[in-house]
């Protein structure tokens, strides 16, 4: 139907469509400002108490008074242990997943390992992890890997092993060796999993880097919300908080953005 | 005409942890060169199974399968083969998935792709070469996967059910598009169908197995006495439900 060509039920269900969506997002937004406001004048009134709960006036101070807290220091510490370790999780998850389709025996003796792996909460191996790679930035990045590894591994396993059985099948009448079948049918066919994985693990990765960060640590988010715990400035506190909020959705967004990129390459539902 | 194929004392067992079921037992049968032959049996009977072996899909326990008077063990190249879904790939275009068996084999140069070209451009489908699988019809899709069948120039086209995920409307039609292909290319087709009244309106024999162990009761010459023969004017002659009606009660005898 062309353009000048709309009936006027069209325009209404169009209007109403649009209608609905601002309604949503006004709400979202007043809820938000509600929020604040609130808090802000029960902080003003005295009825909470800013210097444990902080409040939204302070918040913004301290993350205007960035360079005086180095806060930006830390922003990109914890950014790029993130992307380090979400890096390394999911290449060698993507791998170890590769290897675990290819040979069926491995994949088998390894299962109950991997089952136990998954289950265990990655955290309590910390202690464990500092001692063999040291106090420092390369037990984040591990305590990352640790975290996201596992997930990776099993997603997409379970991707590549539910790949369509016929054309696999279809593959084979043309003699095609187990090594094309991965890249000409299996690997294209699960990049929606993968992609799947990558907005996994972003988050996942960032629950590494920071509870790394809250073992040991000399920079980065994490650190500064223990620091801030500890020596009771809970306008730092709140304030690396909604920060880290910032930008585990920047995260997301750039995983979302490579998403739209790798599709429109290559047309894919 | 000449023997293409032979099926020779073909035996088949499955082992598994319950017990060794025989799914094949002593089947023997040839095609010749340009015919097309088809299988038919109650379900479970393990035609599609002959069919895979023939393929060099799955290992036979004991028998020869000769083509061309030579031994086959293992996937020929003078074999096509195509299943009941079409397996396209979404992610390719149309004019990638017809060479994505040439491309398997290594074989992709100017004069295979212009011969698939040549193909895609006879039967009508030249113009969505660019298109994505999703963009076309069930029909369309069932004549794109042939033609990436006969890319390859097989001798033997082995259909395992190709027809039975379409609607019946498209099917007929599917059919008789195929039907003509196959006569066009002159290739030799073995089809595993369960439908009596597909195998009759396309076949010039038709093979019947008994339940398992599968093994060859009948081979039926199909003949029409029509000039132009087609699967959807076989369908209308008087000898079809003659046909019909033989085969339907020798499939039926068993249960």
């Amino acid at each position: 139907m062309s353009e000048n060509n709309i009936s006027i039920e069209r325009k209404q269900y169009l209007k109403k469509k649009r209608q609905k969506k601002y309604l949503i997002l006004l709400t979202q937004i007043a809820i938000l400002v509600c929020f604040l406001a609130l808090w802000e004048i029960l902080a003003n009134f005295g009825i909470i108490d800013s210097f444990i709960m902080s409040q939204p006036s302070r918040i913004l101070n301290t993350f205007f008074n960035l360079t005086s807290n180095d806060l930006l220091m830390h922003i990109w510490v914890t950014t790029y242990e993130t992307i380090i370790g979400f890096l390394i999780g999911t290449l060698l998850g993507t791998l170890i997943a590769i290897i675990l389709w290819w040979s069926d025996f491995i994949a088998k003796v390894s299962e109950p390992f991997l089952v136990v792996l998954n289950s265990l909460p990655k955290v309590a191996l910390g202690p464990v992890i500092i001692i063999w790679v040291g106090a420092g930035t390369p037990a984040i990045i591990v305590m990352a890997i640790a975290i996201s590894l596992i997930v990776t591994i099993l997603e997409n396993l379970n991707g590549f092993m539910k790949t369509d059985k016929d054309i696999i099948k279809m593959a084979k009448t043309f003699n095609a060796s187990k090594f094309q079948i991965l890249t000409k049918v299996v690997i294209p066919a699960n990049l929606s999993t993968f992609i799947n994985s990558l907005k996994v693990n972003i988050g996942l990765s960032l629950v590494g880097v920071i509870s790394g960060e809250f073992l040991v640590s000399k920079a980065g988010l994490g650190y500064l919300i223990v620091y801030g715990g500890q020596v009771f400035k809970l306008d730092l506190v709140m304030t690396s908080v909604l920060i880290l909020g910032i930008v585990a959705g920047l995260m997301y967004a750039s995983v979302l953005l490579l998403e739209k990129i790798i599709l429109h390459t290559k047309k894919f539902k | 005409m000449a023997k293409l194929l032979e099926v020779q004392n073909l035996n088949k067992k499955y082992q598994s942890s319950q017990n060794e079921i025989l799914a094949l037992q002593d089947v023997n049968f040839y095609v010749n060169d340009g015919e097309f032959f088809s299988i038919i049996g109650p379900s479970g009977c393990g035609k599609s199974t002959l069919l895979s072996i023939i393929a060099g899909l799955e290992d036979k326990s004991s028998g020869e399968i000769l083509i061309q008077g030579q031994k086959v063990n293992d996937i020929s190249s003078k074999i096509g083969y195509m299943l009941q879904k079409d397996c396209l790939l979404e992610w390719r275009t149309i004019l990638s998935n017809i060479l994505f068996g040439l491309e398997i084999k290594g074989k992709i140069n100017n004069e295979t792709k212009s011969y698939a070209e040549n193909l895609l451009k006879k039967y009508n489908l030249y113009e969505f070469k660019d298109k994505y699988p999703s963009e076309l019809s069930g029909g369309m899709r069932q004549r794109v996967a042939l033609i990436r069948t006969l890319a390859i120039k097989p001798k033997i086209l082995l259909l395992d059910e190709a027809f039975s995920a379409l609607d019946y409307q498209t099917r007929i039609m599917v059919t008789n598009d195929i039907y003509h292909i196959l006569k066009e290319e002159n290739i030799t087709t073995i089809m595993v169908t369960h439908d009596i009244s597909e195998a009759i309106s396309m076949s010039d024999k038709v093979l019947v197995l008994t339940k398992r162990p599968g093994t060859v009761k009948k081979i039926h010459d199909i003949q029409f006495d029509i000039k132009d023969r087609s699967p959807i004017n076989c369908r209308q002659n008087p000898e079809f439900t003659k046909y019909f009606d033989t085969l339907w009660r020798e499939l039926g005898i068993d249960e």
